[in-house]
Parts: C-alpha cells; sequence; structure tokens
C-alpha cells in the first residue's frame, strides 16, 4: 500500500514566539519536514526612508536609532559618517574614539542577545538567556551613564558627539573589560560543549560560501561561511585601522559556525576596547559643526561593519537641509533572502533554529 | 507526631462510620464497595493537591535560581500563595473555543489527561502496606498484585487525550504536536516499560508494596542502567525539557494546549505538575526505596518518601533549567536505537544474576553487592559507548523534491498537493 502524503501550509508569525518580532514564514509542510519557505515581511513598516526625506540631517539622526533597535549605537555611527563623508567634516579625535567604544560594545551586547536568542530558540528555557542578559544589562548601564537612554541612545552627533562621557563611565568600562573575557568563557564552555546543542546546531543549515556571496549577505552569516569579509578590515572607516584584531571565519557554513563567529567577534571586540580606552586622547568631542548642515550638491554611500553586517547609508544631496534621498542597506534583510535555500529540507525545530542563527532585527528589515 | 496519628484515627474512623452507615440504610454490597472508593478518591485528593501547589512553588522558584531571577516572591511569604493565586486566576477565565473545533473532542480531552495522572497515586505506598492505613501511617491507597502493570496501562491513556486535544483544536500546531505526541510518547514507552522489568525480576513481584519491602538496600545500586532508562522514558513521557517535543513554545507555541485557555488549560497545565509528582513518586518507590529507611528512627516514614520524590523532582527540574530541546528525529533514535537495546541487554544480565543469586549464592540473601559493581560497571560502559555512537547517527536533512512547479503560484491559496 502507498501511503498518499499531502504536503500542508503552515504560517510561523506574525506573532510567533521565535519570530524575533513580527515576520511570517509561510512554510510548506511534509510532515515535519520544510518543502518550501517564504519569508513575509512588512508589518513593521514605518516609512523611515521617505520621513528621512523632509527632516534635517540632524533630525534624522533618531530615526536611526529605531532600525536596528539592539544595536542603535551603530546605526548612529554608520549615519553620521556617511553625513561628514558627505559635507566632507573632520572628526576631533576623542570622538572617534569614542565611536569606537560605543560601537563594540554595541556589537558585545548585539551578540550576547543573537547567541542568548539562539539557545533560546533551541529551547533552553531562558536559562543561557538571561545569563547573557546580566552582561547585556552591564552594558547598558553603561550607555544610559552617558546618555540617560537604555534602548534607543541618539547620542552621536555629526561632527562628534552629543556631550562628553560622565568621569564614573571610564572606570566602569574597564572593570567590565577586564571582566568580560572569563564571562565569555564560561559561557562558551556551558554551550559549546553541549552534546545537545552540538548535534542540534552541527551540520544544520549550511549556508555555502558562494550562496553567501551571491546573495550578498554579510556580517556573522557571511563570515560563518568562510569568507573573511570585515569592513573594518577590508575598506577602514573611523579609526579602525589602529587596532589590532583579527577577523574570525567559520569553515562549514553552519549554525554552529555562525554562532562561534559571534563569540569570536565578543573576544575581538573586547580586544578593540581595551587598545580604545588606553589610547583615548582628551580634547574635543564634537568638531564646530553649524546647527543646519547644507551639504554640497553629491551622493555618498557609508557603510559600517554592524554588529549584524554591512549597514549602509546612501545619502543623495541636492544642496538643502534635508537628504534628497536617504537609502539605507539593512544587513538583516538581505541576511534573511537566503533564509529559504538554507531551511529547506530541514524540520520545524531547525527551521526556528536556522533563522535565529541569521539574527535579525525587524526594525531593520522593515524599515 | 501526636497529630498526624490523630489525623490517621480521624480517616479511619471516619470510614468506619461511613460503612457502618451504609450498611444500616440496606444498600446492595456492590455499591457499598462503590462508596467506600469515593473516601479513597477524596483523600487521593486531599493528599496531592496541595503536593502538587508546593511542588509547583518549589518548580519555580528554583528554576528562578538557575536563571538569575528572584521568582515569585510577592504573594504570601516567599511567594507560597504564588499557585493559589493562580489557581483562582486560571478558574475564572473565560473557556475559548475555536470556532471549527471539534467541541466533543476539545471538551474531553483535558479531563482525559487529568485523571489518569490522578490515578496512579491510588497504588503508590507513601508509608507502609494499603492495610497500614490506620497503623503506623498512612499507607498505599490500594495495594494491587499488578501495580506496576496498573501504573503502566493508567499512564499510557494519557497519550489518547493528547491526541484529542491536538485533533479536536483544529489548529496546525496543536495537530503538529498531537502528532509528535503519539510518535514520542508510544516510543518510549517501551523502553520505560522494559526497565521496570529488571527490578520485577529482582523483587519477584509486580506489587509496589512487595517491591518497596524487598529493598533492603535501594534498587538504585543494583539496577543503574534501569533508573537512567526510565528517568529518560519519563522526561519524554512527562513532555519536559529536553524532551518537550511536544509542547515547544520556541517552535510550536506549546503545541497541542495552544487553543486551550481557562481551567481546560489550567487541567493541561495542573496535569503535567501532577504527574512529574507521580513519576518522582514512582521512581522513588521502584529504585529509591519507597518509604523504607536503612536505619531505625522514630521519624513517620512518609516523610522519608516525600524527601526522596523530592530529591527525584529536584533533578527533573535541574535537567528542565539546564538543557537545550532535541530535534524530533534524534528524540525517536534515542529511544529506538538507545535506551531500548539498552533495556532489553539489562533484562538479560539482570535474569541472569537472579539465576546465580537464587541458585547458587547462599549468604549473600540480604543484598548481592559483587553485582553492584559488575551492574555500575556494565551501565558505565553501555552509555558511555552507545552515546559516543549516537551522537554520530543524526538524521537532519531530508532531499526535498522541487514541489514548487506544482504550485509555486497557489502559495497562498490552499494547495492540493502533488501525487507522486
Amino acid at each position: 500500500m502507498e501511503l498518499r502524503t499531502q504536503p500542508f501550509v503552515i504560517n510561523f508569525g506574525p506573532s510567533h514566539p521565535s519570530t524575533h518580532g513580527v515576520f511570517r514564514m509561510r512554510t510548506i509542510l511534509d510532515g515535519e519536514v520544510i518543502v518550501d519557505m517564504e519569508p513575509v515581511f512588512g508589518y513593521l513598516h514605518r516609512g523611515i526612508e521617505k520621513l528621512a526625506e523632509g527632516r534635517t540631517y540632524t533630525q534624522n539622526i533618531p530615526f536611526t536609532d529605531r532600525l536596528d533597535y539592539l544595536s542603535s549605537m551603530s546605526q548612529n555611527h554608520a549615519y553620521v559618517l556617511a553625513v561628514e563623508k558627505l559635507a566632507g567634516i573632520e572628526v576631533p579625535e576623542r570622538a572617534e574614539y569614542l565611536r569606537v567604544i560605543m560601537s563594540e560594545l554595541m556589537r558585545i551586547s548585539n551578540h550576547l542577545m543573537a547567541v542568548g536568542f539562539l539557545t533560546s530558540d533551541l529551547g533552553a528555557m531562558m536559562t543561557p538567556l538571561l545569563y547573557m542578559w546580566r552582561e547585556r544589562e552591564k552594558i547598558l548601564d553603561f550607555l544610559e551613564m552617558i546618555c540617560g537612554q537604555r534602548l534607543t541612545y541618539n547620542y552621536m552627533r555629526i561632527g562628534g558627539m552629543s556631550h562628553d562621557i560622565p568621569p564614573e563611565f571610564l572606570p566602569a568600562v574597564k572593570k567590565f573589560v577586564r571582566e568580560m573575557p572569563g564571562f565569555i568563557d564560561e559561557y562558551d564552555q556551558l554551550l559549546a560543549e553541549n552534546e545537545i546543542l552540538l548535534v542540534r546546531t552541527k551540520g544544520v543549515g549550511i549556508l555555502p560560501r558562494d550562496v553567501a556571496i551571491n546573495n550578498s549577505c554579510s556580517g556573522p552569516m557571511l563570515r560563518g561561511s568562510g569568507v573573511e569579509w570585515d569592513i573594518r578590515k577590508a575598506d577602514p572607516y573611523s579609526i579602525y585601522d589602529r587596532f589590532d584584531f583579527y577577523v574570525p571565519t567559520g569553515v562549514v557554513g553552519d549554525v554552529y559556525d555562525r554562532y562561534r563567529v559571534r563569540v569570536e567577534e565578543m573576544r575581538q571586540s573586547v580586544r578593540i576596547l581595551e587598545q580604545a580606552l588606553e589610547q583615548l586622547p582628551e580634547g574635543e568631542y564634537c568638531a564646530k559643526v553649524p546647527s543646519l548642515i547644507r551639504p554640497p550638491k553629491g551622493e555618498v554611500y557609508g557603510h559600517i561593519e554592524a554588529p549584524k553586517g554591512e549597514l549602509g547609508f546612501y545619502l543623495v544631496s541636492d544642496g538643502s537641509i534635508a537628504p534628497y534621498r536617504f537609502r539605507i542597506r539593512p544587513p538583516s534583510l538581505i541576511n534573511i533572502t537566503v533564509l529559504n535555500e538554507i531551511s529547506r529540507g530541514w524540520k520545524i525545530g531547525d527551521l526556528i533554529v536556522i533563522f535565529g542563527s541569521v539574527d535579525i532585527c525587524l526594525g531593520e528589515v522593515d524599515r | 507526631m501526636r497529630v498526624w496519628d490523630y489525623i490517621v484515627d480521624l480517616i479511619s474512623e471516619v470510614r468506619a462510620d461511613w460503612i457502618d452507615w451504609l450498611q444500616d440504610v440496606d444498600l446492595p454490597s456492590s455499591l457499598i464497595v462503590f462508596l467506600d472508593s469515593i473516601l479513597g478518591i477524596l483523600l487521593i485528593l486531599l493528599m496531592v493537591f496541595p503536593i502538587v501547589l508546593i511542588f509547583m512553588w518549589v518548580e519555580r522558584r528554583f528554576l528562578a535560581r538557575f536563571q538569575l531571577r528572584p521568582g515569585p516572591n510577592r504573594c504570601g511569604p516567599l511567594g507560597l500563595l504564588q499557585p493559589i493565586a493562580d489557581a483562582i486566576k486560571i478558574m475564572l477565565k473565560e473557556f475559548i473555543a475555536p470556532a471549527k473545533c471539534d467541541k466533543l473532542v476539545h471538551w474531553i480531552a483535558p479531563v482525559i489527561v487529568f485523571f489518569p495522572a490522578l490515578a496512579v497515586f491510588a497504588v503508590i505506598p507513601i508509608g507502609g502496606r494499603a492495610d497500614d492505613l490506620a497503623g503506623t501511617g498512612i499507607g498505599a491507597l490500594a495495594d494491587l498484585n499488578i501495580g506496576i502493570l496498573y501504573i503502566v496501562a493508567i499512564g499510557s491513556v494519557g497519550v489518547v487525550g493528547i491526541f484529542m486535544a491536538g485533533w479536536g483544536s483544529n489548529n496546525k500546531y496543536s495537530l503538529l504536536g498531537a502528532m509528535r505526541a503519539v510518535a514520542q510518547l508510544v516510543s518510549y514507552e517501551v523502553p520505560m516499560v522494559l526497565s521496570i522489568m529488571g527490578v520485577v525480576l529482582i523483587a519477584g513481584s509486580m506489587s509496589l508494596g512487595d517491591i518497596v519491602e524487598q529493598q533492603n538496600v535501594p534498587f538504585m545500586l543494583l539496577q543503574p542502567l534501569g533508573l537512567f532508562i526510565y528517568l529518560m522514558g519519563a522526561l519524554a513521557e512527562l513532555n519536559r525539557s529536553p524532551m518537550d517535543q511536544l509542547e515547544a513554545d520556541s517552535e510550536l507555541t506549546t503545541g497541542y494546549h495552544t487553543e486551550y485557555s481557562g481551567m481546560k488549560f489550567g487541567m493541561f497545565f495542573v496535569g503535567e505538575y501532577i504527574n512529574t509528582v507521580a513519576v518522582a513518586a514512582i521512581i522513588s518507590t521502584l529504585f529509591l526505596g519507597g518509604w523504607k529507611v536503612p536505619w531505625n528512627i522514630a521519624f513517620p516514614v512518609w516523610l522519608f518518601f516525600v524527601m526522596k520524590v523530592f530529591i527525584v523532582f529536584m533533578v527533573i527540574i535541574w535537567m528542565r533549567a539546564t538543557l537545550v530541546r532535541i530535534r524530533i528525529d534524534q528524540i525517536m533514535s534515542f529511544s529506538w536505537k538507545f535506551l531500548l537495546p539498552m533495556a532489553l541487554i539489562n533484562i538479560f544480565i539482570t535474569a541472569g544474576e537472579i539465576l546465580i543469586w537464587r541458585e547458587w549464592m547462599t549468604g549473600w540473601e540480604y543484598f548481592p553487592w559483587p553485582f553492584m559493581f559488575v551492574n555500575w560497571v556494565v551501565a558505565a560502559a553501555l552509555i558511555i559507548v552507545w552515546s559516543k555512537a549516537f551522537f554520530k547517527l543524526g538524521g537532519g536533512r531530508v532531499e526535498v523534491r522541487e514541489v514548487r512547479a506544482g504550485y509555486s503560484q497557489g502559495l497562498g491559496s490552499n494547495p492540493q498537493a502533488p501525487v507522486s
């Protein structure tokens, strides 16, 4: 007797515990096996790109906070970098260092969340996630110290920062930087040597190197597949050429490799923080910039290595106080375009894990 | 322990009066037996519900400690009243049934899951044999001579309820959870039953009272492999992490009880806790020596039993807080390729040992110590060797046929699947 089976459609989302926001995965399942998957997004669309055309360059900075709200500071950084490139503004030394410190703190915080949510998607009853949050909480405390906010910071300005750091900030961060490698080792031992975690992640959701490049993936997604591409090294912005760090890459391109890359990146971020805190010069925290910036006519693409990948801002100026065109290159959106290819043939549990390993933020995907 | 003796006396007196009264009003004797058992049912409820409420609090507090948070601490001292507050809240909630659900199946399912879990407690000897009820402490409510068979049989009724819940909800998540439930629970029943067989062989009886009385030293020492297999199987039966595939809240949004609300959900929830306590009680009875204490002490024995149950429960909570979920195909292969062969080997070894023990070993009646070392070495070797092999077995990706051609446009509509 031949069993006749029928694939059926099931919607994961828009509100599903592990879609990390409002995201829908319309899957065709054959029993437990994923036959086809179509990502549906746009539930969080706020039209930031259009809104930004009606506001001045400085007024647009809070919008960038609301893109990837888990690493707002990096979004600020990318935007102000693009505007400075467009207007030709020189940034003081101290401000550059502060930006690097903020970006790296943000990267650690983001990767802690990414790894924590990955374990939560694996079904670990929140325990690892809450341990990750303990460290993230410290970083949020630092950022609250400097700008009074814990999620959307709006701290960077065109030409520097909005104000200088308070005196208690540096000792606190130095203590954190001393302690953090120990915590990373501890979590790594707890997680990476767990047989169940290994058997759930190793070889799962393999993203081949050429597929990753063809789909213009970036960030830990791309590096997990073994491509050594980090904008901090490939196209050094800010002052990243002064620091000594290396770009971790994976071998196979599976979920486990992406996880490893994130953990290693946290270690490298701590190294960068160490050096930046040591070298931090005295001086101005912001350049003298007119309150209404009128960049000359032209267009510019400024990009940074955000925690989730290459974050770019493409700005077109017509010489007025507002950008003529404000275009974001969202790493999360471009990274999930490969989701269908890497999740087909895996089971439901794996789909959730693969999706978690991509590490997206819906604020950035939908904009 | 005056108060305790007083309560026990009171219960037995009430029971005697009750039966006297029933005989006075001249009821048929079969009806008297039935009405008499109502007292037993009430006793189970009175005993189990407070225990479950306390254990619920214990689990939440300890889980919170594992997770660096304080846990419930607002209702009453140390948050002890939190389960009661939750129970009141859940009883006041509205029952919501999906519009196109199978009403009858949807309603009956929680009952079918709930009451078998409760019924297991009837045979568990808490502080002695059944006739000890009026004596030293509270004993079992019924000392069946096939107690283990009863537990196994009653324990597997819950699967039907879970499948009914998944089917009757008219929800795809629930249905997936239900399919997983049937696959997983039925597979784990086999190694679980086989692992108990070792204990039955040693004790030579299926009555739980006999088994406890045979344990001069806890059977855990003679049956390490049996305990391991039973614990793994029980975790899968209880659908607790790391084997909570039926619920899998990050995948299936709690699976079969997605569509349940109010007390109907509460019955699933409390039923799961009762099941957990029941499994802890069964493990302490079969493997940890039940109410028996290796030394004489002026202390009610049932308290030792509760302590053993508590320890087993803590182990289950600990695993829940620590481990990540296993994928469904890995769970299935874990049962069939890992636990089942080990359970069979365990039965063969135990049977051989029993033969040697009964026939040739005079002077070792109290406890066959040499076999303890043999069994522990065998258990450790088997687990180590098999686990190395198991994690290489994999499963993993399935080559997917290109079905897109059939309905690449029809993703949104209800696609007619291509027939292969």
